[in-house]
């Protein structure tokens, strides 16, 4: 039987669940974070595109999980549990976190390496290795991921793609 | 703050926000076309309550490649504006400015210090003439940043501007206010003002109108 691959895509403060073949994707992160936990084996991923570092920044009246690092990256390694991967078994892949702009109320100017950060120091606490990541710099990334081979493909305007 | 329990935003705010948006871009609209010396038209400014993806769609689709000019605002009234183009209609713009006609937004090597310097300078003095316009309308005093130009991903430049309202909520109100060259046969969007007010400064706006 054929198998159709499907692009699943992941919004801002959003984030999703895919297995082999189909791949996920997100687009134009800028200070974002996207961060991607895998199981090699299994060939499962899933991927969510981080807005803040922390969820005690929320000031709503409700959090989405998606939106910060904390809350993001520990939600989507329980989505991954409950699809039967094992927490041991996790990898991470990071990319984006830039310096958009230079200005802004100062907690915002380095919002981009504040998520990078936070992001590094949720993996830790989780004890999920960080095999790869394409993050600082001042330009925006697309990436996508596929489950199958394990990589990150990452689209920058002037350098191209490149596979993480 | 908890904008969603606050206040419902009726049609009357709204309309007091489309009428900001149209104060400020036809002010810009106009310097716009004495700088280029063109016919300027501005669509009916479009507000609206919008999730952060529909607000990239609405600058062109979060991958695609735009000349942004973004400024923050502070004073009596906080928020993020933006001045979005197509590559295409910021080289028109910037070689009728500069009088060269390979300057390419979308080739590095063409992009020069004068070509960067008159795309600031054009948010500058558009940017200038949208929230002077708005700062007569309100009454409010509004300090806005030296504009800061990025050509890249919709995703990643209008993103940055929308971090502050990020703490409060996954919607934002965008005030859109689109501009096209009037004698181009190409009647496509040339550019889009944005403003962004952050949830704490949309009370302010609506007390400066006497629109509670």
């Amino acid at each position: 039987m054929e198998m159709v691959k499907t692009v699943v895509r992941v919004g801002i403060a959003d984030m999703n669940i895919v297995r082999e073949p189909d791949t996920i994707r997100t687009s134009g992160l800028g200070s974002c974070v996207g961060v991607v936990l895998y199981d090699e084996r299994r060939k499962v991923a899933g991927m969510v595109h981080v807005m803040l570092p922390d969820s005690s920044l929320g000031k709503g009246d409700s959090i989405n999980v998606a939106k910060f690092a904390d809350t993001g990256i520990y939600s989507l390694m329980e989505q991954l549990k409950a699809e039967g991967v094992r927490p041991m078994s996790l990898k991470a892949k990071i990319a984006g976190g830039s310096q958009m702009f230079q200005f802004g109320s100062s907690d915002t100017v380095r919002i981009g390496p504040r998520n990078v950060e936070a992001v590094k120091k949720e993996l830790a606490r989780l004890s999920i290795p960080l095999i790869a990541e394409d993050t600082g710099g001042s330009n925006g990334r697309t990436i996508e991921f596929d489950p199958a081979i394990g990589t990150l493909q990452v689209r920058t305007v002037n350098a191209g793609t490149k596979g993480i | 703050m908890q904008m969603k329990t606050e206040f419902n935003i009726s049609d009357m705010h709204l309309d007091v926000l489309k009428e900001i948006g149209n104060i400020g871009a036809a002010h810009a609209a106009t310097s716009l076309s004495e700088l280029l010396q063109r016919k300027i038209d501005m669509h009916v400014p479009k507000v609206a309550l919008v999730s952060f993806d529909d607000m990239f769609e609405l600058a062109g689709g979060s991958e695609n490649v735009v000349v942004g000019i973004f400024l923050r605002i502070e004073g009596d009234l906080s928020g993020s504006m933006f001045f979005v183009l197509p590559i295409d209609s910021a080289n028109r713009f910037i070689r009728r400015l500069i009088g060269d006609p390979h300057f390419d937004f979308s080739n590095p090597e063409s992009i020069g210090e004068i070509g960067i310097s008159a795309m600031q300078e054009l948010g500058n003095i558009l940017s200038g003439s949208y929230l002077s316009a708005l700062s007569d309308f309100t009454g409010l005093k509004i300090f806005p940043t030296v504009p800061s130009l990025s050509v890249d991903m919709v995703g990643a430049i209008v993103s940055f501007g929308l971090i502050e309202v990020s703490h409060y909520s996954d919607e934002v109100i965008v005030i859109d206010t689109k501009i096209v060259e009037e004698d181009e046969n190409d009647k496509s969007v040339d550019g889009h003002f944005f403003l962004l007010p952050d949830p704490p400064s949309y009370m302010t706006i609506f007390k400066s109108l006497g629109v509670m």
